[in-house]
């Protein structure tokens, strides 16, 4: 089990100093972020709809599709001379492969988000001072969900013609369910609602995270072996 | 009897049951008394999403066998279980509107049945997409494998998700007909519909397994 | 030690190996011949681990540890370093970090990059780019090396310096299996020839005392194609 993180980390780190010296990922999905959130600022009439009613909706359709967009990102760099198969033919577990991108993926999303929430507390004047920690955590929950499976699902579609497109159509059906729950507990942080209202969605976002995790981790040797 | 012409039997055989169903539905099964004429595609709605949601579980256990034994035939199950399943999810999609728009006056409603099946249907359809978009047979078979589980995996969270979401907030209960409290004359013609379902599943699921394997083999040799 | 036993695999109606069977001790270097398509990659992912044969078995000795991969690509990331590259494959291979600093220096000195080390690999011309795929591949220091048409795309010059690390790896008792479609590169390596076609050895012998020349000649009969010298004939 060590060895499978210690691998993973090696390969993770790797992929953010990548990323870190290109930037050209980081920079579309933050600039991604800011642009969806501003169409959403026109896409609504602030007189009729109270901003606090959509909210919860516009923070979490803006993370879902920035995740989106972030995840073919991991495997795309193993693309470039064929480096996956020097992965594989490296005496290491192939669940480390997973996990690196996993951790990868979470590190890049949760910097997307990192730039997204306070452009958003901004845009549409959210108090989320009292909330800010329980917020956070339900972020961090619901983006460990999304990340899980979108990174098992990216592997396969890396290998389709039309990758970007494949993605969301695999993706999205499997965001549904924690996706209701994220903007269900949000709603009720941002309303000022006490949190054991929404303890069957926070136990629902758990469990999935749970599931999926270990579902992708198990699965992902078969996308890679041949 | 070729696999092909067994399964047009069984798929004849099942329509003509089903025109029978609806034969005792209209003539012989008493209307319902809020909803009157429109309550009777029920018979049809229900069993179609069970079989909608029943073939898509069949997926997630034969692609989790198929991932061990590595055995075709499952693979080939798995595709011809998608395809049907995605047309029963499409009967369940369509038949819900004509239901509501009389009851409710509304054409489309999130109730837990349309809601599950939505996404069902979204499932199948990105299975078979994947399945479309890869021409080795052996990554297809893997990938689509991966997928199937997943979305075995994923149906009792939908599951749950809608429930929370229905008891956070309440929908018109006027939903009753689906539940078993129904009297003996209607729940026969149900039970009745819901064995001709299972038997037009397993019809279409055998036809479109032999044309698959049909497909395949390639075209015939000649001379 | 390496060897294949029975393998079979087949991708759809097409069977990349049927049947083929060998063994391998220290100090040999086959030499393996064939046209595109005769399934000599597949052979070669099989025995680095990267397929599973659908029948039969391959083992070497070590396992993935010990194996040196040289495909097609270059497996180097653009946006790292030579030098960061080879770290980051001595790690992945598990090798403790100050044996693999200076591992990677003797490499580079070796391949005459040490003033390349800390270009990124992206601006790297394709003959420097070749020899970092070799430092890639030689920093655990593996027991058998597996080579897949190393030679294409590369000038005269780089191909004749590749030669010649290929010997002196040889010399030092490790096993080499080196796929190529021509016959001109690589013979003089082998100690032991291989024709495959469509999927089983046509042919698999010491290579004694033969020419390129011979061994060109008996690799027009058996495979029916010109070894890469002229057109099919």
């Amino acid at each position: 089990m060590g060895d499978i993180l210690r691998d993973a980390w090696t390969i993770a780190r790797k992929d953010l100093i990548l990323e870190f010296r290109s930037r050209t990922a980081f920079l579309s999905a933050a600039v991604f972020t800011a642009l969806v959130l501003t169409v959403f600022n026109f896409g609504r009439d602030p007189t009729a709809v109270p901003t606090l009613d959509l909210a919860p909706s516009i923070l979490w359709v803006t993370f879902t599709f920035a995740a989106m967009l972030a995840l073919n990102r991991a495997f795309q760099l193993e693309l470039e001379n064929q480096a996956l198969d020097g992965l594989l033919v490296a005496p290491l577990s192939r669940h480390s492969i997973y996990w690196a991108k996993l951790i990868a993926n979470l590190v890049f999303v949760g910097t997307v988000e990192a730039v997204g929430l306070p452009l958003f507390v901004l845009f549409f004047n959210v108090d989320i001072g009292g909330v800010l920690a329980p917020l956070l955590g339900v972020i961090a929950l619901a983006t460990i969900g999304f990340v899980a499976v979108g990174t098992l699902f990216s592997a396969m579609v890396i290998k389709t013609r039309f990758a970007e497109l494949m993605l969301p159509v695999l993706l999205l059906p499997f965001l549904i369910p924690p996706l209701i729950g994220a903007v269900q507990v949000t709603a009720a942080l941002f309303s000022g609602r006490p949190l054991s209202e929404v303890q069957g969605w926070l136990r629902l976002l758990a469990a999935y995270d749970v599931g999926f995790v270990t579902l992708a981790t198990l699965l992902f040797p078969a996308t890679v072996n041949e | 009897m070729t696999l092909l012409n067994r399964g047009r039997l069984l798929t004849i055989v099942g329509l003509v049951l089903l025109g029978a169903v609806y034969v005792r539905a209209l003539a012989f099964t008493p209307t319902e008394a809020s909803q009157g004429l429109a309550q009777k595609i029920f018979y049809i709605h229900v069993p179609a999403a069970v079989w909608a949601e029943t073939s898509m579980i069949l997926i997630g256990i034969a692609s989790a066998f198929f991932l061990f034994l590595k055995d075709p035939r499952l693979d080939r199950f798995a595709e011809a279980s998608a395809q049907v399943g995605t047309v029963f999810a499409a009967v369940v999609l369509t038949t819900g509107p004509i239901w509501g728009k009389p009851i409710w006056g509304t054409w489309w409603t999130w109730d837990a049945r349309l809601t599950l099946t939505l996404l069902l249907f979204f499932i199948y359809v990105g299975y078979l997409v994947l399945r479309g978009a890869i021409t080795e047979p052996g990554l297809r078979a893997r990938y689509s494998a991966v997928l199937g589980i997943c979305g075995l995996v994923l149906v009792p969270f939908i599951h749950f998700s809608v429930l929370l979401f229905r008891t956070l907030h309440p929908q018109p209960v006027i939903l009753k007909p689906s539940a078993p409290s129904l009297p003996a004359v209607m729940l026969t013609t149900w039970l009745f519909s819901f064995c001709v379902f299972t038997l037009l599943y397993i019809g279409f699921v055998t036809q479109t397994y032999a044309l698959l394997l049909r497909r395949e083999a390639g075209p015939p040799a000649h001379g | 030690m390496l060897s294949g036993e029975n393998l079979q695999h087949a991708f759809g109606p097409v069977r990349a190996l049927d049947g083929i069977s060998f063994s391998l001790t220290a100090g040999q270097t086959l030499v393996l011949f064939g046209p595109n398509g005769a399934g000599k990659t597949t052979l070669l992912k099989v025995l680095a681990g990267l397929i599973e044969p659908q029948a039969g078995r391959a083992q070497v000795e070590g396992g993935r540890a010990a194996i040196g991969w040289i495909g097609h690509q270059s497996h180097l990331y653009g946006y790292l370093t030579v030098r960061e590259n080879l770290l980051f494959w001595a790690r992945l291979y598990h090798v403790p970090p100050a044996q693999a600093r200076r591992r990677a220096e003797e490499l580079l000195a070796r391949l005459d990059m040490t003033e390349r080390g800390d270009v990124q690999v992206r601006v790297l011309s394709r003959g420097l780019m070749q020899r970092a795929t070799i430092a890639r591949a030689l920093i655990h220091d593996p027991k058998v090396l597996l080579l897949d048409e190393p030679f294409t795309g590369l000038d005269l010059a780089a191909a004749a310096e590749f030669r010649e690390l290929l010997a002196e790896f040889a010399g030092t008792g490790r096993i080499i299996v080196l796929a190529t479609h021509n016959v001109d590169e690589g013979v003089e390596l082998a100690t032991d020839i291989a024709f495959q076609s469509r999927g089983k050895f046509v042919h698999l012998a010491p290579r004694a005392n033969r020419s390129a020349a011979e061994i060109a000649d008996s690799y027009r009969q058996l495979v029916g194609i010109d070894g890469g010298r002229g057109k099919r004939g």
